[in-house]
């Protein structure tokens, strides 16, 4: 299973590279091929402007992927900064902190993106601000929860009576234990970011035309399922085929680094 | 009794700090919009007069506080403001839409545990032969699935290619099938896979051992004695997961047409109609508080251990 997510991952990306080389045009329009079946000038068939599916498909994968990284190294930095304060200080530091944490909690699943993501108007910039409001969240709880426990190991307490700063010890003696448990639960979040991305541009939210993404064609795709039913099938599919593959390859990291056996 | 009224008092103080934090941030989103929201909202062709006022009818011309304060005020009258465009009371649009949401949100649950829990059932009851291995794979891929995924692939096959359903729209009984096919499969794989976990460690236990060793039938021990403690934690599994039910109703509610709130929402921000949006991620925030709260009462009732102690 491990070789297989790992393989569709690695097509992916030879995809996009190669869309690269051969400098296929996302945003060409041929007015001849509209909505027209798979051929052999457009493999994947063109879209409801006669643009390119394959095309807009590879350069789709590739802003998403850029939004998730940016969106979870963000939030991770953000999450992993408030999780360590709030575990480290403890008492009204932690009340405080974990309380609005709680308040971000309490707006389920993508609706808080959705919100934010509202106001701040679309484009990819208040897209992934709105992303990063929202993501920094799990983080924080993780880190707290561990830097908690952490913060009483020998090793932290040594340094700490040897006068170490408190950022040394934030960093130096806390921080990297939690890596690795970290990079997990960033690899799944980097899924649910895609996810959200794409829920966010479903909804006219998140990337704008011309400029391609999953979310978009899909919505697209479903307006033309009538006439051209396999618009929606290949879009559906390479979604599912990327979302698999990056959690099978979270599935197996995870096993990798054996982060179940949390550290306490 | 005593402790249960201890263990409420507890939970709606905890409560109330959550839905003082949940107002607050929704207050604050309209400040969120970048430049003027007054502009925003009604476009730069506006004329002066009609900023003015709409600025003055949104209290935004006064002191942050002293708005969140009438904000609330007006809340506890049941006033969420008017629609910018139609002028019609935020109120009843909610109330002709929400009911429709709810609808579907408990048709979704219904659908999700009528498949999820007899599948989880068999699941652990064929642990480690080919059958629990298929159910698996298949709740585990599929509950990672979006719902703007699962709701197209529904609708090609069962609206389009096959023409059981309608595509789209709100007609009586038959619409609301695939919405909520789509949101209760997705709460089915979850379920399946809680389900098969917790009457897997059930199964372990030591009662069950002994109700098997004084000769009780098979299907009196998984029935009567292991499935009333392995469904416990599927409360809470329920309860956890009619957050995300929720939010999948905005996007699904919006692939199918559907008249619900989640469509409400996603409308009003096309009109850039904020104090809708506004009045609609509260509602939806609320419903989900208040079904966490339920499920904690309901794992309370249930649960024998935790009544007693």
């Amino acid at each position: 299973m491990k070789k297989f997510s790992y393989s569709i991952l690695g097509s992916w990306l030879i995809a996009v590279v190669l869309g690269h080389l051969l400098q296929l045009n996302p945003n060409a329009i041929d007015l001849n091929v509209i909505l027209s079946q798979p051929t052999t000038s457009h493999l994947f068939g063109a879209d409801d402007l006669g643009r390119d599916i394959l095309a807009r498909i590879l350069s789709g994968v590739e802003v998403s992927l850029i939004v998730a990284l940016i969106v979870t190294v963000v939030s991770l930095g953000i999450g992993v900064l408030v999780g360590l304060l709030a575990g480290f200080y403890g008492g009204r530091v932690d009340a405080v902190l974990m309380q609005i944490t709680d308040v971000f909690l309490a707006f389920p699943g993508i609706l808080l993106a959705i919100a934010f993501a509202a106001v701040l108007g679309p484009g990819i910039g208040n897209l992934i601000m709105a992303l990063c409001l929202t993501g920094w969240v799990s983080y924080a709880r993780l880190t707290r929860g561990q830097t908690m426990s952490l913060r009483n190991r020998q090793h932290v307490q040594a340094a700490e009576s040897l006068g170490a700063s408190v950022p040394r010890l934030l960093f130096r003696h806390i921080l990297p234990l939690l890596a690795s448990i970290l990079v997990v639960e960033a690899t799944y979040s980097l899924a649910s970011v895609m996810i959200a991305e794409a829920s966010l541009s479903f909804l006219g939210l998140g990337i704008q035309a011309p400029n391609a993404s999953w979310g978009a064609m899909l919505r697209d795709a479903v307006r033309y399922m009538l006439v051209a039913p396999h618009y929606v099938l290949i879009v559906g599919g390479c979604l599912m085929s990327l979302i698999l593959a990056i959690n099978l390859g979270g599935d197996h990291l995870r096993d990798t680094l054996d982060v179940r056996k949390e550290v306490s | 009794m005593t402790g249960a009224a201890m263990f409420l008092i507890k939970k709606l103080s905890s409560l109330a700090t959550v839905v003082f934090g949940v107002l607050l941030l929704t207050f604050l989103l309209i400040h969120l919009v970048p430049g003027d929201p007054v502009e925003v909202m009604l476009g730069e062709s506006a004329n002066m007069a009609d900023r003015e006022a709409l600025r003055a009818d949104l209290g935004l011309d006064k002191p942050l506080i002293q708005q969140f304060g009438s904000y609330l005020a007006k809340l506890a009258h049941g006033d969420f403001g008017r629609s910018i465009h139609t002028k019609t009371p935020i109120i009843d649009l909610i109330k002709t839409r929400y009911p429709a949401t709810v609808k579907l949100a408990v048709l979704s649950l219904i659908i999700g545990l009528i498949v999820g829990v007899p599948l989880g059932i068999y699941a652990a009851l064929k642990a480690n032969h080919w059958q629990d291995f298929i159910v698996t794979i298949v709740s585990v891929r599929l509950s990672a699935m979006p719902a703007f995924w699962l709701g197209p692939m529904f609708m090609l096959i069962f609206a389009v290619w096959w023409g059981w359903l309608p595509v789209s729209g709100m007609e009586p009984n038959t619409s609301i099938i695939l919405p909520a096919m789509t949101l209760g499969f997705g709460l089915s794989a979850i379920l399946t896979r809680m389900t098969r976990t917790s009457l897997l460690e059930v199964l372990n236990d030591d009662y069950i051992r002994t109700a098997r060793a004084k000769g009780l039938s098979e299907k009196t021990v998984i029935f009567r004695h292991a499935l009333r403690a392995a469904l416990l934690p599927i409360i809470t599994i329920v309860g956890l997961q009619m957050g995300s039910l929720l939010a999948g109703t905005v996007i699904t509610e919006t692939i199918f047409s559907w008249d619900g709130i989640g469509r409400l929402l996603v409308e009003s921000i096309e009109k850039r109609d904020y104090p809708v949006t506004q009045a609609c991620v509260l509602i939806v925030a609320l419903s989900y508080v208040l079904v966490n709260l339920l499920t904690d009462i309901l794992y309370q009732l249930a649960d024998p251990r935790v009544r007693r102690a």
